[in-house]
């Protein structure tokens, strides 16, 4: 095949973006040819998404050329950008949630005032786009009702809808079982195979490994390589994104348990809703080992992780080194358990486990505010959370070193490492652990995994929760499967693989269990 | 990385939004056919061109700093305390329980005893909309807009019925007993010999008020307690898991937010009054809320602030006495001050953004 002769899909030339002294993209160029999977990989704040914004027309490059189908375009909002045929499925979906399928699609690319026609004819388009894609859902079903799963496939009928040949995808895996994933896979290479062209943004190797045509890799604003996929490898492509070798494998010794430090005996969660989200578990976690929790996000493992926590009410038995720890009432908070010996490190850190207008230093006492070394007479003493901030942010690597600089103002994977530090120097007997590595670039994600490697081998007790079931893997020594509030099964890291844990995750127990 | 540097956004931003409101009211004051320039003499003479003058500026700005102060420890939290008229008429009811009732025999212990009476009826009054707001989640912004006419009718009702003097007409309570006079900075004045400030209504107060933002600075950013109100304001989620109630917290910097606003019948009530009557708090509660947003929510830009709502008031004042300027307008024009300086904020701040910006991208 001659390829000079076909336009690309999407050109980019010489782009960049600079938001103040920040250099989001530096002179970046690419080209999509149609009917391809194109991976765009890079740690966050590599410049990915302002890239994508540039492209579906949220900002305005300072320079650079956009060409679609070989035609110079300008894509000022997102209305151009559709009207050039390039439609974007975000991470975090944009839908009404009390809406029907059809009613979401039809949203905004109505014929007429009347809604009525509109939603005829959708209905047939839609039929047609399932049957040529294999994109089945429900019209009549309401947004709520549904899983991530057909939400997402709504996301992406919404954009086939309105006549697009580019897809670009952003994160779209984060949500979903390795099933679903799976089966959004085949949807995309059936829509690659109808000629439509595909841009998959992610942070996952893997994913980028199985499906895509050609890969290019972001670095601090710039493109430092595209590569055809079948050309490069993991650790080529981790290196790329960067900058150094990357140690892709957790090194730690087999695990040396110890006596049980965390007992739940018969767990059971209904939240504010009124809705039933731990169902009746049971588990213990001993010193010296990581329990890990594996599960798609949303069965009951955050309501775990709030109970033990302190923060959310729960009914059972709960023992810390042979405590029992209140449930409800004025001693279950979060201070509470910080006295008996449990830290944790929130799912959300941004919304729980930081208060990301504060400074570095101000973060390093968040639930800590009362310990006695903190205070001077009535006034709390700032310079000493400052010194200890300090000395943390060194301990710790984090970058940049200044305890005055608001949370926000840090990377992910550093305002991980701030809340790590809080957490794990307070040499907890329990670590609860949730999320350690979303949104955390591979370097930092190294790091992480050491400490609480490290912790582990201090002889304290760990539970991990994560959706990463590579990570899951890598750290636990013993793995936990949490399916719709209850625990699937238990199985052993050497003795399982993810496609067991996969079934688990959603719910299936092949008869074992 | 935050756009403007602090200097710019503590000092330009105010300062901009202050010309242009100032321009604006100039254009309608000439529209209506009057010197804009000789008005804004007259405005700024009035203000500060006399000691008398800057003692009525200085009186009108001790009240402003009170109730800008209680907006801000609430908006610290993240709570939007619309109550301080409400508040610091309860206060003023509180001043007048203790004066009129109480043996107070020196001026000392009146301060401290009213002092306390109007923080506790203030904070009384913002307890019933603050427990709504932590416990059932009635929002504060209605509730305490509501208080604010229930505060008014109660003391219509007080006036009238309880505390007016037998055979009086006017629904206003006695003079408070002579021993419980606050010294007027006249007053201050003549102890070292300087005639200064006379019939001026600024009195100890305004020390007192000066105090009260130092204490406010220390709680928000030294004690645990406003680290924990800070907390609670910026992620109620983040507060939770850090183990700090949200309810307790609610309830606790509402009331000092109530305690703060009453504490402004002190300066209006016993030190300028020295008796209580109708209205006695002319608006102070709602100016409170453009002291605060004028002021960033900090006790420094709150007492700038104050001065400068207190030369406005004062300037407006004599403005509409020694010109054909109707008073209507000068409310016109300190309206436009308190729109442009309170509301339009982000009007000023998005093209100092863009420039500051571009400087940066040059350099």
């Amino acid at each position: 095949m001659n390829v000079t002769s076909i336009a690309p899909a999407i050109e980019l030339k010489g782009i960049s973006k600079a938001f103040g002294p920040v250099q989001a993209n530096k002179d970046i160029s690419i080209r999509v040819m149609p009917g391809t999977i194109h991976g765009i990989i890079g740690e966050n704040g590599a410049g990915k998404s302002t890239l994508m914004s540039i492209l579906y027309g949220f900002y305005k490059a300072d320079k650079g050329e956009i060409f679609i189908g070989g035609q110079k375009t300008t894509i000022p909002d997102s209305q151009a950008a559709i009207a050039a045929g390039i439609g974007m499925v975000f991470q975090h979906f944009k839908l009404v949630e009390n809406f029907t399928v059809l009613e979401n699609i039809v949203l905004g690319a109505e014929d007429s005032g009347l809604l009525k026609p509109s939603l005829k004819r959708a209905r047939a388009e839609l039929k047609s786009l399932a049957d040529e894609y294999g994109l089945n859902v429900e019209p009549d079903a309401v947004i709520e009702d549904i899983g991530v799963g057909m939400q997402q496939r709504v996301e992406i009928l919404k954009a086939l809808y309105r006549k697009a040949d580019i897809l670009i995808l952003d994160e779209p895996t984060g949500v979903l079982t390795p099933a679903e994933a799976d089966q959004l896979f085949r949807i995309l290479g059936r829509l690659k195979e109808e000629g439509k062209t595909i841009i998959l943004i992610t942070h996952k190797l893997r994913e980028i490994m199985d499906i895509t045509d050609t890969v290019s890799v972001m670095r601090r604003g710039e493109m430092t390589a595209t590569v055809k996929t079948v050309d490069t490898s993991p650790p080529e492509l981790a290196e790329l994104m960067v900058g150094r070798k990357v140690l892709l494998q957790v090194d730690k010794k087999p695990a040396e348990p110890g006596e049980v430090i965390l007992d739940v005996k018969d767990l059971n969660v209904t939240d504010d809703k009124g809705v039933h989200r731990v169902k009746g578990i049971s588990f213990q976690v001993r010193a010296g080992e990581i329990l890990g929790i594996a599960g798609v996000a949303g069965n009951g493992q955050s309501e775990l992780l709030e109970v033990l926590g302190g923060y959310e009410n729960g009914t059972g038995t709960i023992t810390v080194s042979g405590e029992e720890i209140d449930l409800t009432g004025a001693h279950s908070d979060g201070q509470s358990r910080r006295a008996r010996g449990i830290a944790h490190v929130p799912e959300d850190r941004q919304r729980e486990g930081l208060i990301m207008d504060y400074a570095a230093w101000e973060n390093t006492a968040f639930g800590y505010h009362h310990d006695p070394k903190y205070q001077r007479g009535i006034l709390m003493d700032n310079a000493a959370i400052k010194q200890d901030t300090e000395e943390k942010m060194g301990r710790f690597d984090v970058r940049p070193p200044d305890p005055k600089l608001a949370a926000k103002n840090f990377s992910g994977g550093n305002q991980q490492k701030i809340v790590l530090a809080r957490e794990i120097e307070r040499n907890p007997d329990l670590l609860l652990i949730g999320q350690p590595t979303r949104g955390v670039d591979i370097g930092a994600i190294e790091f992480i995994h050491q400490q609480i490697v490290a912790l582990r081998d201090q002889g304290k007790a760990i539970l991990l929760v994560s959706v990463e079931l590579e990570e899951i893997l890598s750290l636990s020594d013993r793995i936990a499967v949490m399916f719709d509030g209850r625990i699937m099964g238990e199985r052993m890291p050497d003795a399982t693989d993810e496609k067991e844990l996969g079934l688990l995750m959603a719910g299936m127990t092949k008869g074992a269990a | 990385m935050d756009v403007l540097p602090r200097w710019a956004e503590v000092v330009l931003v105010p300062l901009i939004s202050l010309v242009l409101a100032l321009a604006l009211s100039m254009i309608v004051i000439a529209a209506i056919g009057e010197d804009p320039f000789n008005a804004l003499k007259i405005m700024a003479n009035a203000a500060l061109g006399s000691t008398q003058g800057i003692g009525y500026t200085l009186y009108y700005a001790t009240n402003f700093i009170f109730t800008g102060l209680a907006v801000a420890v609430a908006f610290h939290a993240r709570l939007f305390n619309i109550g301080g008229e409400g508040q610091a008429m309860l206060g003023g009811l509180g001043v007048a329980t203790v004066c009129l009732y109480l043996p107070l025999p020196h001026w000392t212990i009146a301060l401290v005893v009213a002092t306390l009476a109007s923080a506790v009826f203030g904070a009384a009054w913002a307890a019933i909309p603050a427990y709504l707001q932590a416990r059932r989640g009635s929002h504060i912004v209605i509730t305490t807009i509501m208080f604010n006419f229930i505060a008014a009718g109660l003391l219509i009702y007080i006036l009238r019925e309880v505390m007016k003097p037998e055979g009086s007409m006017e629904p206003a309570s006695q003079k408070f007993a002579e021993s419980t006079h606050l010294p007027s900075f006249f007053d201050m004045a003549q102890l070292f010999g300087w005639e200064a400030f006379a019939s001026a209504p600024a009195n100890i107060t305004f020390f007192v008020a000066l105090a009260a933002c130092y204490v406010i600075w220390r709680l928000i950013w030294h004690t645990r307690l406003g680290y924990e109100i800070r907390a609670l304001g910026h992620s109620e989620t983040a507060a939770k898991y850090a183990g700090i109630d949200p309810v307790k917290l609610t309830m606790i910097a509402l009331l000092i937010s109530g305690g703060l606003a009453g504490m402004m019948a002190i300066n209006n009530v016993l030190g300028e009054a020295e008796r209580l009557v109708l209205n006695a708090t002319e608006g102070a509660g709602f100016i409170g809320i453009a002291v605060a947003l004028m002021g960033r929510n900090h006790p420094v830009g709150i007492i700038i602030a104050a001065i400068l709502f207190g030369m406005l008031y004062q300037g407006g004042a004599v403005l509409a006495q020694d010109t054909k300027i109707p008073v209507q307008m000068v409310i016109v024009i300190q309206a436009l001050v308190i729109m442009f300086t309170g509301a339009l904020d982000n009007m000023v701040r998005a093209p100092l953004e863009r420039f500051f910006l571009s400087t940066r991208k040059r350099a």
